[in-house]
């Protein structure tokens, strides 16, 4: 059977298992439609809470850029899962006793006001969006890759599939779904990279293979040779105190993304919440630890075989042809020698953030481009699996896009339909129209993500910037301290937001301007060395700073708020129906 | 209603578990994987150079485990200050 046909079969497949999941755990009440009815054990919520986190950039993009980056990948690798030990010991099991349905939720009541919730429900709306774009761009760039559809055939496709199992389902659905996604998802992802370690060391086990082998050795000599600098050498791309503030950054704005906290409201009580935490870093792990020897092994491997070779005989392997056809592989013989080189520096200009494929650069003797992508989807080419795995592969893709864009889907409707219509506008409403509410407003942000999804805005790679600096600087530490410190009252806390927003989005729109606002350059270069990547660290810093000082300069919270944060505080009490 | 003097001794406990879990988890991350990389990289795990290891390997690791102790050390804190959900 063709690559075509095992790929269509296996992603129908895996559909049709959604559509199934989806169908069977239908709900009736907000209770279900916001948090599965609480009903879910620690050790299925960790999976789920994996899928909802590993986008479709974590699964495809991810091992390719830390070829490229060599160290200084450890960003990605400990900034999205470090955050993990902040949710699991400062906001998980806290949040979870409130018992309600939101973030906001949590902000707008442990500060008694309307205006602290709306902030909170922007910000949750803001972030997930931008996510939620990158997530259906990820389905429809997979569907077309593998299969010979088009972006927006795709697109269309995807959206289907999540809206037949959010709209039915609601969290219950999305949580069982994002579940068996994960299942999907590590193995297309394990297998490739098992076949790699085993033919590069003869060590199955990448984990083991990345440190009891001679690989490491091995790229740093090679790197050496062409002139990149060893691979294991860190800041090479970044100074120290950007890996700095870039690492905490991530970690921070990954324990405040809305959609990734609501997860832990879906367990029974305290106790698995925090076990939740447990596996989900556990299930999060299994992927992200196989990433680093993927990616180091795979540029090893790619190097090896392009670098120093005729190109009639590269261009012969069948993958390196399949691939320089959709461009995620290109070679140009720049010196007419009619033997490929690798060396530093960019093979072909570029237009666009694109390389421009009619453009050799001149200015070095590198003759070939290397999309990030390629890392992992030519693995089991290049290790020579069979046809299955490669189809596969396209469904663990489908599915960590689609798992990532249905939990953000229930995250930007509850925020939607419970924070903004039930709690700000309409607090009589009855539960049935609040569940009407809450499946319509999945309509309009399904049909302008799909739009976002088919037509991409240049700058949505510039907001994923955002994305984090928002969660850091806003989201993070207005929980933190709601939850840690009784004395802060509603000035505090809002001052805090409003500074640290402020700051951070001024900072990302000045470092980005040339893609922003169309400046030739940056108007600011950089914040003491930091860059708008990690700048929402200094945001989160300055709200936590202007939250204390002015907390302490106005009275204290009310008497039943302070009651409040004394409850949260104690695991007991979390399984009784309250719900509102 | 104020706090027992008893959940507040559970609180404590509780502030400085985390306390002492979260340095560790400062220590890995950002000293141990960042700071000193460059001079941990003369020493080696295997293969592999230690900061190296660290960064891309060992931090998340140990991350895993401190999520671990943390859930365990509060079921026994839990049960002991009588706190926890039957």
């Amino acid at each position: 059977m063709s690559v075509e046909l095992w790929t269509y079969i296996v992603v129908g497949l895996s559909f049709l298992f959604y559509v199934y999941i989806g169908y069977a755990s239908r709900v009736r009440d907000t209770r279900g439609f916001y948090v599965a009815g609480r009903s879910v054990p620690a050790f299925a919520n960790g999976a789920a809470t994996a899928a909802d986190w590993m986008s479709a950039a974590s699964f495809i993009s991810m091992a390719g850029v830390i070829a490229t980056a060599g160290y200084d990948g450890a960003i990605y690798l400990m900034g999205w899962t470090g955050g993990y030990v902040l949710l699991a010991l400062l906001l998980a099991p806290y949040l979870r006793k409130y018992r309600k349905f939101t973030v906001p939720d949590f902000v707008g009541d442990r500060y008694a006001s309307n205006a602290a919730r709306t902030i909170a429900a922007i910000a949750t709306i803001l972030v997930s969006l931008v996510y939620i774009a990158a997530q259906m761009r990820g389905v429809g760039i997979v569907f077309s890759r593998f299969l010979a559809l088009d972006i927006a055939q795709g697109v269309l496709i995807g959206v289907g599939v999540v809206a037949f199992f959010a709209i039915l389902g609601g969290m219950k659905g999305v949580t069982w779904t994002q579940a068996a996604q994960y299942a999907v998802l590590i193995i297309a992802y394990l297998i490739p990279g098992f076949a790699l370690a085993y033919m590069l060391t003869g060590n199955p086990i990448p984990q083991l293979a990345f440190a009891f082998s001679d690989m490491c050795d091995r790229i740093n000599q090679l790197q050496t040779e062409l002139g990149f600098a060893e691979y294991t050498q860190p800041f090479q791309s970044k100074p120290m105190i950007d890996v700095l503030a870039v690492t905490a950054a991530l970690m921070i704005g990954t324990a405040g993304l809305p959609h990734v906290i609501i997860r832990f409201y879906t367990t029974p009580d305290v106790r698995s919440a925090r076990y939740s935490a447990f596996w989900a870093l556990v299930f999060i792990g299994l992927l992200y630890t196989t990433a680093s020897p993927l990616g180091m092994f795979a540029r090893y491997n790619l190097i090896n075989t392009l670098h120093g070779k005729p190109i009639e005989e590269v261009r012969k392997i069948d993958w390196v042809a399949k691939w320089e056809q959709t461009g995620l592989l290109k070679i140009v013989d720049k010196n007419g020698d009619g033997i490929v080189q690798i060396a530093k520096g960019k093979a072909f200009k570029e237009k666009g953030g694109k390389p421009d494929f009619s453009q050799p650069d001149m200015s070095n003797s590198n003759e070939v481009f290397l999309d990030n992508d390629i890392i992992v989807l030519s693995t089991p080419e290049v290790a020579r699996l069979a046809p299955f795995v490669i189809a596969l592969l396209a469904a663990g893709g489908l599915a960590a896009a689609l798992s990532t864009a249905s939990g953000l889907l229930i995250a930007m409707s509850s925020a939607v339909a419970h924070d903004l219509y039930y709690r700000v506008f309409n607090p009589h409403a009855p539960e049935r129209l609040r569940l009407l509410i809450g499946r319509l407003a999945m309509v309009p942000v399904l049909v302008i993500a799909a739009y976002m999804g088919i037509n991409p805005p240049g700058f949505v790679a510039q907001l994923v910037a955002f994305a984090f600096g928002l969660a850091a600087s806003g989201l993070f530490p207005a929980i933190l301290l709601g939850i840690f410190d009784r004395r802060m009252n509603h000035q505090g806390a809002i001052a805090g937001m409003v500074v640290g927003l402020t700051f951070t989005t001024v900072m990302i729109v000045l470092m980005r301007s040339p893609q922003l606002l169309g400046t030739a350059q940056p108007i600011v270069k950089d914040f003491f060395g930091i860059s708008a990547e990690g700048v929402g660290i200094i945001g989160m810093l300055l709200n936590m700073a202007t939250a204390l000082i002015v907390s302490r300069l106005t009275p204290p919270p009310p008497e039943h708020i302070q009651e409040l944060v004394d409850s949260i505080r104690i695991p007991r009490g979390a399984g009784e129906a309250l719900d509102e | 209603m104020k706090p027992t003097p008893s959940i507040r001794e559970y609180w404590r406990a509780n502030v400085r578990l985390i306390a002492l879990l979260l340095a560790v988890w400062f220590l890995v991350s950002y000293v141990v994987s960042i700071i000193l990389a460059p001079w941990l990289n003369q020493f080696r795990l295997g293969g592999a150079p230690l900061g190296f290891w660290f960064a891309q390997q060992g931090s998340i690791y140990v991350f895993i485990l401190l999520i671990w102790i943390y859930a365990r050390w509060m079921d026994t804190l839990d049960r002991k200050y009588d706190v926890h959900e039957e």
